[in-house]
């Protein structure tokens, strides 16, 4: 790949591709290789699906360790665009078959979360929000 | 009867059944109130606060309730969405609203759930909260989401202005 992995805009704004994401994070794509040319720009990161509620943001990646079925019900009802299983995390078929119903990609990579994050940083992708309860100001 | 919803006539009203300890089905009603919104030409941000609310309300649920029911009403100006459990009911409602409390088990935190954010969130993303609960009976949570004008419910809400 050619002049590195993401491109900037003139407005500042950096536009990764689903596909990029994989190969950053050496993914096996579970579900969803049809949809790989998506764009992304934030994250969000936490096994904790409560907090994922509180805080996600439409259209941001879902980066977690959590592989049942309620993973893709909390992405489905916040509009997340697609989700990461980190630390080698393999789905339940429930959750497979709710990945495909619901038609989110559901990518896993073996990557630990700290290091998921840090290298999708490193590529130009933010968190969808920076501190809670405060908006973001960089975006 | 809500305060907003008092005058005006509903368009559309649906009922769901909720089993308490199924965490299997939990979202499905979610999953479907987002649908019927979906096709009704709701805006996405609109259905996204619905079905958060009405996710949460189906997590606790199934979490700490025998059994409940989610009524989604469809009105020109908002949604309402009535959750009402035959449960244990909460003790203490003030600590219940605050960020971090819960009495959730280790079943229902493998699952992701029980931080204690649950009807915190609900509280956030409702324009109008009302929690009553009595002990040994159950909890009744009352939310209203307003539908921002400039949408496709613009005409029905002519349609009961005069």
């Amino acid at each position: 790949m050619s002049g590195g992995r993401f491109r900037v805009f003139s407005s500042g704004k950096v536009i990764v591709l689903l596909r990029e994401v994989r190969n950053i994070l050496d993914a096996e794509v579970l579900v969803g290789e049809e949809k790989l040319d998506m764009n992304v720009k934030t994250a969000f990161g936490a096994d904790l699906m409560s907090d994922v509620l509180a805080y996600a943001v439409s259209g941001c990646l879902l980066l977690t360790g959590l592989t049942n079925a309620q993973v893709i019900r909390t992405a489905d009802v916040l509009d997340i665009a697609a989700i990461i299983l980190v630390r080698g995390k393999k789905p339940a078929p429930e959750t497979l078959r709710a990945a495909v119903e619901k038609g989110i990609p559901l990518l896993s990579t073996k990557y630990i979360l700290f290091e998921t994050a840090g290298r999708l940083y490193q590529n130009g992708i933010v968190g969808c929000v920076e501190k809670v309860d405060e908006p973001r100001v960089s975006l | 009867m809500n305060p907003v919803s008092a005058s005006e006539p509903w368009l559309y009203r649906q009922s769901f059944t909720v089993h308490g300890g199924n965490f299997d089905d939990a979202g499905l009603v979610s999953g479907r109130i987002k649908s019927i919104l979906k096709a009704k030409g709701l805006a996405n941000e609109t259905i996204r606060r619905v079905a958060l609310i009405t996710y949460e309300s189906e997590i606790n649920m199934v979490s700490y309730a025998h059994q409940g029911k989610i009524d989604m009403i469809l009105f020109p100006t908002h949604v309402a969405i009535e959750a009402t459990d035959e449960g244990p009911g909460i003790a203490h409602l003030r600590l219940a609203m605050q960020k971090g409390w819960s009495t959730a088990n280790d079943r229902i935190r493998e699952l992701g759930f029980g931080a204690g954010m649950g009807l915190n969130n609900i509280r956030n993303f409702s324009d109008i909260f009302h929690i009553s609960s009595q002990m040994g009976v159950g909890t009744r949570l009352r939310m209203i989401i307003q539908i921002p004008s400039g949408g496709p419910m613009d005409q029905q809400r002519g349609q009961h202005e005069s």
